[in-house]
């Protein structure tokens, strides 16, 4: 029992691992430029304070992983690693809520506030954008699956037995 | 698991705290759910009744001005109607969590209960940090504008839907941190009921 939690979680982390890395190295390897009429437009990730942010959260997320994919066997720090779960899964969901929001105007635009779209310009560094995003979304989802599993895993002793 | 003749010791558990600890420990929770729910409601209601109106005077054909009217209203931004959204969300599970820890001592469902306070506290954390966030990098780009996407700013011109919509972000803020302290003892409390 307690082996097949302990795969289950280990999985669930290196899936998590590869999510977060992958959605850090697309971010940071994005860029773009293109000369329109007289104007040079070109675009990278540090032109956004949210895509800044973005691969931060992303790069302590894939530390983070790291670390506790290597320490794993002592049960002392199991309780706090559940905690730090929480908070790193709070960090996931919002880096990549803001980074949503800031690339759903970059590819629609505001027309309220008079913002054009930006994605007919640069359309290798948007589909370089979407791919991180996707992973950054991954990422998220398997760190809410890994916090609900390992508060199921702590609770299952707490269920009376089925006669 | 019934007490033993003699001497009955205190257990962890809810329903069999003494009254004293009960009083102490359980209290600080329901006050800070309070000012949890306090703070999301906040939060929500103010960005929902953000709007301004103001009217620029674009040219000027003869001696008549043209005058155009323009509304920032919080529909506009997909990320202040999520903002919306999850603060409201939110607020009714702080709520619940009040009632239920006000009114619900005996409702208790196969010792599910700790488990799902504590999901449901964790779910929602998640859920208040990203509509904070969204609208937090919203708010910044409405701000300060981004140079090399020829996006202006907005703020100089609708200085009190920014300042609104700073307050309720700030509130959103309060909220989370203080949702974040309730999950974590809502974890800490499953764990030492495990043990």
């Amino acid at each position: 029992m307690v082996k097949t939690r302990r795969i289950i979680t280990t999985l669930l982390r290196l899936l998590a691992l590869g999510a977060t890395l992958s959605a850090t190295v697309v971010m940071v390897t994005s860029h773009d430029s293109a000369d329109v009429l007289n104007l040079k437009f070109s675009a990278k990730y540090t032109n956004s304070p949210t895509f800044k942010f973005y691969v931060i959260a992303e790069a302590i997320a894939t530390g983070y992983s790291l670390i506790v994919l290597f320490l794993s066997s002592k049960s002392l720090v199991w309780r706090l690693i559940v905690i730090l779960d929480v908070v790193i899964a709070m960090l996931l969901t919002s880096s990549i809520s803001a980074a949503l929001a800031i690339a759903q105007i970059g590819k629609k635009g505001n027309s309220h506030a008079g913002w054009l779209p930006i994605c007919g310009q640069v359309p290798k560094f948007c589909d370089h954008v979407t791919g991180a995003l996707i992973a950054g979304f991954v990422a998220a989802i398997v760190y809410l699956v890994l916090n609900l599993y390992s508060l199921h895993a702590v609770l299952s002793p707490l269920f009376p037995v089925k006669p | 698991m019934a007490p033993q003749s003699g001497t009955e010791k205190p257990m962890f558990g809810y329903g069999s705290i003494s009254c004293k600890a009960k009083s102490r420990w359980s209290w600080t929770m329901v006050g800070l759910r309070l000012l949890a729910f306090l703070a999301t409601a906040a939060a929500a209601v103010v960005m929902l009744l953000n709007k301004q109106t103001k009217t620029f005077v674009i040219a000027t054909v003869g001696t008549t001005p043209v005058n155009l009217t323009l509304t920032a209203k919080f529909q506009h931004t997909p990320a202040f109607v999520f903002f919306v959204v999850a603060n409201g969300l939110a607020s009714i599970h702080n709520l619940l969590m009040v009632m239920v820890d006000l009114f619900g001592s005996k409702v208790d469902y196969k010792g599910l209960r700790f488990a799902m306070i504590a999901i449901l506290d964790m779910l929602n954390v998640a859920l208040v940090s990203g509509g904070a966030n969204a609208a937090a990098f919203m708010a910044e780009l409405g701000k300060n504008g981004n140079s090399h996407a020829r996006w202006d700013k907005i703020c100089d011109r609708f200085g009190r839907f920014c300042d609104r919509g700073g307050g309720a972000l700030i509130a959103s803020f309060v909220a989370l941190a203080l949702m974040l302290i309730i999950s974590v003892i809502s974890i800490v409390k499953v764990l030492k009921s495990n043990k």
